[in-house]
């Protein structure tokens, strides 16, 4: 782009202030990645690399490390996936295929309506209402039928894993679920009119063009949640059950990385005890840097291929 | 171009920001005289009641309390960033090493810890010893029908059922008081375990806050927990009843948290830095502690000084009939003129602000 010469004082004022707002930006995360870093040191220097795969939490004796904390908030998180993806995309693909008119309005404002409440409020109703209708309705029964997979052992308490992953899947819905429909919203109409042209049925031409053009965007869409999904704290602590231990059982209680830090840093005294906390923070901070930069590649490749596959017939 | 489905234009990462709350003294030439404090939640009702009580009756001062915690409260008075700091565990001698001066421990009120839990057949006051309540913490104790739980509830059912142990998430004075009840009264939690505001738990599930934990006890049918004593009152939790030091057992109230204090009163330190834990005397209840406030004993501002001491003197004499109001009990009147009597030693320049 070039650039006006001579162009006139406002638009270089202009130009310069966005500059530097775009600077402080910038300059926010290296200082916020910076401080971590040296809040951190302490722990770095007395327990290294071993930090991220001991799993003790002991603040009495000053012995810590992340294992069962990292292991807590990636189980959650994907376990949050796996069950909001499908469902705002199916959910996306009703209201904008299916649902009749008078339907579609409400149903989304009323989804999207779900990304407004307070995740404490979340919390409180997974205490209240979520454990105890999971418990009984779900996990004992499948406790007592299926308790030989690991994944499904007892005994079962309430507060657990997967109680954190389905609170923290019906907290992203309304993310991918209005950014899926953004995403269908974008397919050009003609494309689905010469699908179903050439006698496809409803079904063939969802499957094709979605196929086709949505997955970068559907893809797009998962990250945008497990992004939230994975620095979570409040409704997260409130049911996961805070142990910190990683057990394979979903219905064992686990711990997250956002909520250790959340519970325990008013109160950590010791300069190990607290920077051990600051480095389960840098940790996160490098994890989910590390998921969206993984995503950005991905979805470049997505997209790759979705031209491609427009371009061939 | 060919148009693609849209891809988010910004896929947001989230960060968790770890954000510490300080707090800056303000010095005020004119207008009300402020003085700031910080540390624990635990009397904060309290403190709020007698803030505003104080001031009314005294226009020209204000208080502002920030309640952030035992640990972030001693290490706001560490810093000197506060003028008075509030906590419910004693700070360590290490902790006081690192002071600029010498600092009181003034103690304000007595709180009381209160083993709570959820069986639909045992109305109230399950009865638990020391090593019970140990063992049951200790992950030992699984089945609420054990024999060693039995033994001293033969006049109810008690049900052949896991027994779900709930204890704080957060780190919190609750959990000091409750580890160091079970540091003094059993020796495998001493090796195992041992004190702290938040420790390695060998068993059981974390709830954050009193809420957290009442809410996790109340939902399932089985739980044991600990609450604070007013939050166990305030929400009509089953209370458990808890052999004391002399074998008796005790329910949980305001008069037996007091008699607790009562109990070590002949023994208390000149520094006040004691634990109510397993106290001597009939009728205490063995999970009390106090909590403090934090003074140096040289103050840098004479009017401040001034202000805080006339205020802790208050405190301690008309403030102590507040507290019952608020489900705290009043600290005992031989703990009261021993307290009066090391307020004398907060001073200005060498002189007593008394």
């Amino acid at each position: 782009m070039a650039r006006k010469t001579g162009g006139n004082i406002k638009d270089l004022l202009f130009e310069r202030a966005t500059g530097a707002f775009a600077f402080v930006v910038l300059a926010l995360s290296v200082l916020l990645f910076a401080v971590l870093l040296r809040e951190s040191l302490p722990a770095l220097r007395k327990f290294g690399a071993s930090f991220l795969v001991t799993g003790t939490w002991d603040p009495v004796l000053e012995k810590f490390g992340a294992l069962p904390f990292i292991y807590g908030t990636l189980v959650s998180s994907f376990l949050a996936i796996l069950i909001a993806v499908p469902l705002s995309v199916g959910a996306a693909i009703f209201i904008d295929e299916y649902a009749p008119p008078w339907m579609k309005r409400p149903v989304s404002f009323l989804a999207e309506l779900l990304a407004a409440i307070p995740s404490v409020i979340y919390g409180l109703w997974g205490i209240f209402v979520l454990v105890p209708v999971l418990r009984d309705g779900f996990m004992k029964p499948v406790a007592r039928y299926l308790g030989w997979i690991p994944l499904f052992q007892g005994p079962v308490y309430g507060p657990s894993m997967l109680a954190a992953g389905v609170l923290l899947s019906i907290m992203i819905v309304p993310f991918i679920l209005s950014v899926s429909r953004e995403v269908l919203a974008t397919i050009p109409q003609r494309q689905k009119e010469a699908v179903l042209s050439l006698g496809g049925t409803r079904w063939e031409m969802l499957r094709i063009v979605i196929g086709q053009h949505c997955i970068p965007g559907i893809f797009g869409a998962t990250i945008l949640g497990l992004g939230r999904a994975l620095g979570e704290t409040m409704a997260v602590t409130m049911v996961i059950g805070n142990r910190p231990e990683a057990l394979l059982s979903l219905f064992q209680p686990g711990y997250s990385m956002a909520a250790v830090i959340a519970n325990e840093f008013t109160e950590a005294v010791g300069d190990v005890y607290l920077s051990s906390l600051v480095l389960i923070g840098l940790i996160l901070f490098a994890m989910t840097l590390a998921v969206n930069l993984a995503a950005k590649w991905i979805l470049a490749k997505l997209v790759a291929r979705a031209s491609r596959g427009m371009e061939s017939p | 171009m060919k148009k693609l489905c849209g891809v988010p234009a910004g896929v947001v990462a989230m960060l968790a920001v770890v954000s510490v709350a300080s707090v800056v003294s303000v010095a005020s030439a004119a207008g009300p005289l402020t003085i700031n404090g910080a540390g624990a939640t635990f009397p904060y009702p309290l403190y709020s009641k007698w803030f505003y009580e104080y001031s009314n009756a005294n226009p020209g001062l204000r208080f502002n309390y920030q309640s952030i915690g035992s640990g972030g409260g001693i290490k706001q008075i560490t810093a000197g960033t506060v003028d008075f700091g509030a906590t419910d565990a004693p700070m360590t001698e290490e902790g006081m090493k690192k002071l600029p001066g010498a600092i009181l421990h003034i103690p304000t009120a007595l709180g009381a810890v209160v083993p709570v839990y959820n069986l639909a057949s045992v109305a109230s006051g399950l009865k638990l010893t020391p090593d019970v309540l140990a063992g049951i913490y200790l992950g030992k104790i699984t089945r609420w029908n054990d024999p060693k739980i039995a033994e001293w509830n033969k006049t109810v059912t008690l049900p052949n059922a896991d027994i779900v142990v709930v204890h704080r998430s957060d780190g919190s004075g609750t959990t000091d008081i409750f580890t160091n009840y079970l540091t003094t009264v059993n020796a495998e939690w001493r090796a195992k375990v041992g004190r702290a505001p938040s420790v390695k738990w060998p068993v059981g599930i974390g709830g954050k806050g009193n809420e957290g934990v009442a809410g996790v006890v109340k939902q399932t049918p089985g739980a044991i927990g600990y609450v604070e004593l007013a939050y166990a009152k305030q929400n009509r939790m089953k209370a458990a009843a808890l052999r004391n030091k002399e074998g008796h057992f005790v329910i949980p109230t305001i008069e037996a948290t007091s008699a607790a204090a009562a109990g070590v009163a002949k023994s208390m330190p000149a520094d006040f830095r004691v634990s109510l834990v397993d106290a001597p005397g009939k009728e205490s209840w063995p999970i009390s502690g106090l909590t403090w406030i934090l003074v140096y004993e040289d103050q840098k501002d004479e009017a401040k000084g001034k202000a805080i001491v006339r205020f802790l003197k208050w405190a301690i004499r008309d403030g102590q009939k507040m507290e019952a109001a608020l489900d705290y009990a009043p600290l005992p009147k031989p703990v009261v003129e021993k307290i009066d009597k090391a307020l004398k030693r907060i001073s200005f320049k060498g002189k007593s602000l008394y």
